[in-house]
């Protein structure tokens, strides 16, 4: 049954597409964790929109794209957690400012330079064939970094989603922890941006932790099963657009959809079970 | 040395006063409550004790070397406790944060204790039951004892029996005075429950936008201000 796999393994390509995606898929869905319960999903989606328009102006000026659109992402991320905190503009407000900008910006610069093409279909929507070796190395050396902090500093990523105001208030520096989560998950954005998609790259985030928190009742079980789920249907999802030239990010995300709905089904079918 | 003490305290939103001329201290085992109306300052003046916000006038002082890691404290639930994924011990734990230092895990003696805390508060036999299930009363315990996990000198509580039926209302302050007196705890409380400030309470803080009334609970009491307001609480509650 799995006799393509050696072949799909063949080509280098893939094996960057494989790595580059399981590691972000692993990344997203821990931070996801913890964005979807802050109320902080829309940030990761913003955030993805920011790193289209960065990655469309570093093409226009055939500069490395992660490395341009790296520190971009990062500063918005920043200001997204800052805006949030002031009550000039409304949360919401401002992320939906700031992504639908950034893509005005990115579809500008593209039509400006290249014209409208293949290429900005591959940015929005993802390409397997998008990673080259330098950015293979990038990604590994960050999304370990991104992993060993989230692994070091879980008890207190649990503390700050669970409760700031009790963490800040007994001594922890909870600013410090959602700049941390912050920047962690504008790392993921921008790396896993080339195979997902721009419009696609916050499915990682939000569905698999969404997912496991329809049956599961504890923050570490939501964290591991997020992250198993995540693995699952990023593979999977790889898998079927190997096979059937499908779109990558779109595969994924349709597959973490089905994972979302067969949970969620359980949990209400459960629901009813304690209940009646 | 007092453990808490305000001078002329005076705090600011935008510019705007929202409670002003807040002169009182706490001494080391005192349970003293805040009350007022809506809007009086009593939440500014508790995110001031706690470090959250900066007075806009006077002087705040941490007496006895009181720090913010020492300070246990419960909160008012908030949104994302509602539907939030945790067991009762993954709770209870996080308490003890302040504890670790640079160390990233918790080790047998943080866990000792959040044990401890759980037995005391009767709560140790709901352990692994995930928190959002509970009962009102029972997080508020969870609660309670997340924030002892973090005290060691002082407990604040931000309004503990909000949302709580009668029973379960008693029951916890029933608790709080016995942490107070056994566990030889500063309590500091907001609360809108006149009758059991009256019964429990050392010392009460007045606040309507400024210091109305700072004193014992016994002269309180025989204040006209106190016989309104505690009429008044019962009528509406």
């Amino acid at each position: 049954m799995l006799s393509f796999f050696p072949e799909m393994m063949s080509f280098p390509f893939m094996v960057r597409a494989l790595i580059v995606g399981a590691l972000v898929a692993l990344c997203a869905s821990l931070l996801g964790v913890s964005m979807v319960l802050k109320r902080y999903s829309m940030i990761g989606d913003g955030l993805s929109h920011v790193g289209f328009g960065a990655l469309a102006v570093a093409t226009a000026f055939h500069a490395a794209p992660l490395a341009v659109s790296l520190p971009i992402v990062v500063l918005a991320a920043f200001l997204l957690l800052r805006i949030k905190d002031s009550s000039k503009i409304k949360g919401d407000a401002a992320i939906a400012i700031i992504s639908t900008g950034s893509l005005a910006v990115g579809v500008m610069v593209i039509s400006l330079s290249t014209g409208m093409n293949t290429d900005v279909c591959n940015y929005l929507f993802g390409s397997i064939l998008g990673v080259n070796q330098n950015e293979l190395v990038l990604t590994v050396v960050l999304s370990i970094f991104v992993l060993v902090l989230f692994v070091l500093f879980y008890h207190r990523i649990f503390a700050v989603t669970f409760d700031e105001t009790f963490a800040k208030a007994t001594g922890t520096k909870a600013d410090l922890y959602n700049m941390l989560i912050a920047l962690l998950t504008a790392f993921t954005i921008v790396l896993g941006m080339r195979t997902m998609g721009a419009l696609l790259i916050s499915s990682l985030i939000i569905f698999p932790a969404l997912t496991s928190m329809q049956l599961l009742k504890r923050f570490r079980s939501v964290v591991v099963c997020s992250a198993a789920l995540s693995l699952l249907c990023f593979l999977a999802g790889l898998t079927i657009s190997y096979l059937y030239a499908t779109p990558t990010g779109a595969s994924v995300a349709i597959l973490n959809i089905i994972c979302f709905l067969i949970f969620s089904t359980a949990g209400w079918v459960r629901g009813r079970r304690t209940r009646g | 040395m007092s453990l808490l003490s305000c001078e002329n305290v005076s705090f600011s939103y935008d510019g705007r006063l929202v409670a002003k001329e807040i002169s009182f201290s706490v001494e080391s085992g005192d349970y003293l409550c805040i009350v007022g109306e809506n809007g009086a300052g009593k939440s500014t003046l508790m995110k001031g004790l706690l470090q959250l916000k900066r007075p806009s006038g006077g002087i705040l002082r941490m007496g006895d070397g009181l720090k913010a890691d020492e300070i246990g404290y419960l909160p008012q639930q908030n949104d994302v406790q509602k539907d939030f994924p945790a067991d009762v011990f993954e709770v209870v734990l996080s308490g003890c944060l302040s504890r670790l230092g640079w160390r990233p895990f918790y080790g047998k003696k943080e866990k000792a204790l959040a044990q401890e805390k759980m037995e005391q508060l009767g709560i140790a036999q709901l352990n692994k039951q995930c928190y959002r299930e509970l009962s009102g009363g029972q997080q508020q315990r969870v609660l309670l004892a997340r924030a002892l996990c973090a005290a060691k000198k002082l407990l604040v509580l931000d309004e503990p029996a909000a949302g709580l039926d009668p029973l379960a209302t008693k029951e916890l302050y029933a608790l709080i005075s016995k942490i107070n007196t056994e566990m030889k705890l500063t309590v500091v409380m907001v609360s809108h429950d006149m009758q059991s400030v009256l019964h429990y309470a050392h010392k009460i803080l007045h606040l309507n936008t400024k210091q109305v009334f700072f004193g014992t609970a016994a002269e309180y009491r025989r204040t006209p201000l106190a016989q309104r307001f505690a009429q008044g609480g019962e009528a509406g509650a």
